[in-house]
C-alpha cells in the first residue's frame, strides 16, 4: 500500500466534509475566527492537498509494479548498492 | 467545551483511518523482520516523516508552545541548535554503521561493536524508559481530555459518572495504539506517524495563520512583547540577559552537542525509523529529509505560545477554570495563559513574590478554543490527540523490538524459530502497553516518583553519545571501556546534580541532595545542560582510559562497525542533488539562515 493513498483519502474526505459544513453553516459561527469562514477555506485547502496526494499515490502504485518485478529476476544483491528507482520520492 | 456532531465526525473519521491502516497492513506481516523493522522496505521520505513524527508527541506540541509563551522565540534553540545539527550528523556519519551492520536495534549495535554487558545495560534502561514515557504521554492525554471537558457532554448523556473520564481516556488511547501496532507492527506505526504528521500540520497551520492575522503578524508580536521574547541569540552572552537563564556555551555544548546528539543519534525510538528504510541511501537520507520540516516546526509549535501571551489578557476564557472569587480578580493570567489553580483550594497558586504562577501548558488548548469554531475545532483536537498517540506508539514499537531482540532473545530464549519471536513481539506489545497504563496511573497518584524517574533517565542518557562517538570513530575503544564509561558518566551526572541547585529552588528533587552545595545555577535549564556536559565528559575520559588499559578487539571483527575500518559510502553515481552530503549542506545553510533571521 502506498501511504499517499491513505493520506489522500483522509484529507479529501475531511476537507470535503469541512468545506461543505462551511458552506452550510451560519456566518455568526465565524466571529471567533476573525470573520474568516475557516471551515470552508481550510477544508478546500485540505481537499486540494488530499487529491494531489491521492493522484501521486495512484500513479506511483502503478509505476511500481514493473521495476519491482524486473529487479526480482536478476539482482537480489543489488538492493544494498542502489536504492530502487521506483521507491524514491 | 461544546463539541458538536461535526467535531465528533472529524475525530471518528480519523480514528477509522488509523485502524483501517492497521488492517490493510496486516497481510504484510509474516516474519519478525516485517513486524519489528517493517521488512526494511519503507521509502526514505516516509521514514523521514515518521522520524520526526515519533518525536512529535504531546511533549512537543503542548510543551513547545508552553516554552514559547514562557521563554519566547529562544525556544527555537531546541530545534535549530538542539536537533538539526545532530540529525545531519546521524544521517551522514552514523547511519552507515547502524544500517550497514545489519543490527536490528541500537542496543544490538552496541553488542556487535562492544560486548554483551554494554548492550544489556543500554537495552534494559531503554526498555524501562520507553514504557514510562509512553505512560506519561497517556497520562497527559487523559488529563488534557479532563481539563478541556471533551468527554463531559457524552458522559452526561450516557449518565456515566465524570470520574470515569480519566479511566476511559487511558483505556481508549491504549486500545487504539494496541490495535494498530498489533495488526501491522512497525509499518503500521510508521504509516500512522506519517498520517499524524500531516494531520498535526493541518490542525496547527490555520491556528497560527488566524493568530498571526489577529496580532498583526510577526511585526505585531515584536511590538506587543518585550524584545527578550522575539530574539533567539542577542541576549545569550550571559545567563542574566536572556529569558532561558543559560549562557551561550552551556546552551551550545549542553543542548546543542551532548543532549541533542545523545537523543537524535542514539535513541532507538527515532533510529528505528531510519533502520526500516529500503536501502542504505534511504536510511542515510531519512534524518536529512526529516530535518527540513523539523526546522520549520518552530513556526507551528512555538508561535501559538507567543501569540497566546501577546494577546490582551482574557478574564473568562479559561476552560474549566473560572475565577469567580472577586478577591482573586487581580490574580489573573497573561494573554490567553491562565494562572495555575491549586486543586484543593480552587485558588490561583502564587509564587514567592505574590504573582500568580501561569499554567503555560494550556497555551495550545486555549488558542484552539479561542480561534476555532466548531468543525475545524474537531480537526485541531484530532491533531492534538494524534500527537499524543504518535508519541505513545513510537515508544511502544521501540519497546517491543528491544524487549524481543535484546532482552528476550539474548537472555531468555535464544534459539527459537522466527515465528516464536513474532509471537513474542505481539505479546510484548500487549504487556508493554499494559505497563504503560500502569505507569500512567502511577503518574496520576505519585507525581514525585515520576519526576524522580525522569531525573534518573536523564542521568542514564546524558553520557550515551560519548560511548557511540568513541565506538564508531575510535577502533581502540573496548567493551570494558564503554561499560565502565557509561556507569561513570551516569554516576557523575547524579553527583553533579546532587551538588548543585538552580537559583530559588529548595534542595531535593531539584538538586543539592548530597548536602554540600558547590554551585548555584541561574536556572534549572542551565543546571540540566551542565549536568549533561559533566556526564558526557566523564564518560568520554573514562572510556578512553579504561580502553587503553584493556585488550583491544581484533580489527577484522570491527569491519563495518568502525569508521576507519569501513569502506566509505560511494554516492558518486547519484546526481549531486541526490547525495546525502548535498542534502546535509542545504539543511545546515537553511538552519544558519533561520538563526540569523531571528537573531
Amino acid at each position: 500500500m502506498d501511504v499517499r493513498l491513505a493520506i489522500g483519502a483522509l484529507f479529501s474526505i475531511l476537507g470535503a466534509f469541512l468545506a461543505s459544513f462551511g458552506i452550510a453553516s451560519d456566518k455568526a459561527l465565524y466571529e471567533r475566527s476573525l470573520g474568516v469562514n475557516i471551515n470552508l477555506e481550510w477544508g478546500l485547502v485540505m481537499l486540494g492537498f488530499g487529491l494531489i496526494m491521492a493522484i501521486l499515490g495512484r500513479d506511483r502504485s502503478r509505476a511500481d509494479v514493473e521495476p519491482r518485478t524486473a529487479a526480482k529476476d536478476g539482482s537480489a544483491g543489488e538492493r544494498e548498492k542502489t536504492s530502487r528507482p521506483g521507491k524514491q520520492a | 467545551m461544546n463539541l458538536t456532531l461535526v467535531d465528533w465526525i472529524v475525530m471518528l473519521v480519523y480514528f477509522a483511518f488509523v485502524l483501517g491502516i492497521g488492517f490493510l497492513l496486516k497481510r504484510g506481516v509474516n516474519t519478525s523482520t516485517d513486524f519489528f523493522l517493517a521488512g526494511r522496505a519503507i521509502p526514505a521520505w516516509v521514514c523521514g516523516l515518521a522520524f520526526i513524527s515519533a518525536n512529535l508527541g504531546a511533549q512537543e506540541v503542548i510543551g513547545m508552545a508552553a516554552s514559547g509563551a514562557k521563554y519566547g522565540i529562544a525556544t527555537s534553540h531546541f530545534y535549530w541548535i538542539g536537533a538539526i545539527p545532530a540529525m545531519v550528523f546521524v544521517g551522514l556519519f552514523m547511519m552507515p554503521f547502524y544500517y550497514g551492520s545489519r543490527a536490528r536495534s541500537v542496543p544490538e549495535y552496541l553488542r556487535l561493536r562492544f560486548d554483551e554487558k554494554t548492550r544489556g545495560l543500554n537495552a534494559i534502561s531503554f526498555a524501562t524508559m520507553t514504557v514510562f514515557s509512553s505512560g506519561i504521554s497517556m497520562y497527559a492525554m487523559a488529563r488534557l481530555i479532563q481539563t478541556l471537558h471533551i468527554f463531559d457532554a457524552p458522559f452526561q448523556r450516557m449518565s456515566l459518572s465524570p470520574e470515569w473520564i480519566f479511566h476511559v481516556s487511558v483505556i481508549f488511547s491504549a486500545a487504539i495504539v494496541l490495535a494498530y501496532i498489533l495488526l501491522g507492527g512497525l509499518s503500521s506505526a510508521i504509516y500512522n506517524e506519517v498520517l499524524q504528521f500531516f494531520l498535526i500540520v493541518a490542525g496547527f497551520v490555520p491556528l497560527v495563520w488566524l493568530g498571526l492575522k489577529n496580532v498583526g503578524g510577526w511585526y505585531g508580536i515584536t511590538h506587543r512583547l518585550p524584545s527578550g521574547y522575539t530574539h533567539s541569540w542577542s541576549g545569550m552572552g550571559s545567563a542574566s540577559t536572556n529569558r532561558l537563564g543559560v549562557e551561550w556555551f552551556g546552551l551550545v555544548m549542553g543542548l546543542g552537542f551532548v543532549l541533542s546528539f545523545g537523543y537524535w543519534c542514539t535513541d532507538f525510538l527515532v533510529v528505528q525509523r531510519a533502520m526500516a528504510a529500503d536501502s542504505m541511501t534511504a536510511a542515510r537520507r531519512t534524518p536529512l529529509i526529516a530535518a527540513i520540516p523539523k526546522m520549520f516546526f518552530p513556526f507551528i509549535v512555538i508561535l501559538p505560545g507567543l501569540i497566546a501571551i501577546s494577546l490582551p489578557t482574557q478574564t473568562t476564557a479559561t476552560p474549566g477554570v473560572s475565577i469567580s472569587d472577586s478577591r482573586q480578580a487581580e490574580a489573573i493570567g497573561k494573554g490567553l495563559i491562565p494562572p495555575k489553580i491549586d486543586e484543593r483550594t480552587g485558588l490561583p497558586i502564587l509564587d514567592n513574590n505574590g504573582n500568580p504562577v501561569l499554567d503555560y501548558d494550556l497555551a495550545v488548548p486555549n488558542m484552539l478554543l479561542h480561534y476555532f469554531p466548531t468543525g475545524i475545532l474537531g480537526l485541531g483536537l484530532t491533531a492534538l490527540l494524534a500527537s499524543f498517540m504518535s508519541g505513545m506508539a513510537g515508544n511502544v514499537t521501540a519497546f517491543n523490538t528491544v524487549w524481543t531482540y535484546d532482552i528476550y532473545q539474548s537472555y531468555i530464549k535464544s534459539n527459537a524459530d522466527d515465528v516464536h519471536y513474532l509471537v513474542m513481539g505481539r505479546l510484548a506489545t500487549v504487556f508493554g502497553i499494559a505497563l504503560s497504563v500502569a505507569a500512567a496511573y502511577a503518574a496520576a497518584h505519585f507525581n514525585n516518583i515520576m519526576d524522580m524517574l525522569q531525573l534518573v533517565f536523564a542521568f542514564v542518557n546524558a553520557p550515551l553519545f560519548a560511548t557511540f562517538l568513541l565506538g564508531m570513530f575510535w577502533k581502540r575503544a573496548t567493551g570494558h571501556g564503554a561499560f565502565v564509561g557509561l556507569l561513570a558518566g551516569t554516576a557523575s551526572a547524579a553527583v553533579h546534580h546532587g551538588l548543585t541547585i538552580p537559583a530559588g529552588a529548595t534542595p531535593g528533587i531539584k538538586g543539592a541532595w548530597l548536602g554540600t552545595l558547590l554551585n548555584v545555577y541561574p536556572s534549572e535549564m542551565a543546571q540540566n545542560f551542565w549536568t549533561a556536559i559533566w556526564a558526557w565528559s566523564m564518560c568520554f575520559v573514562v572510556t578512553i582510559v579504561i580502553s587503553l588499559l584493556t585488550r583491544p578487539r581484533e580489527e577484522k571483527e570491527l569491519v563495518g562497525l568502525v569508521y576507519s575500518l569501513t569502506e566509505r559510502q560511494n554516492d558518486e553515481h547519484f546526481p549531486w542533488y541526490k547525495r546525502p552530503i548535498a542534502f546535509g549542506v542545504v539543511v545546515l545553510v537553511l538552519t544558519v539562515t533561520l538563526n540569523l533571521l531571528f537573531w
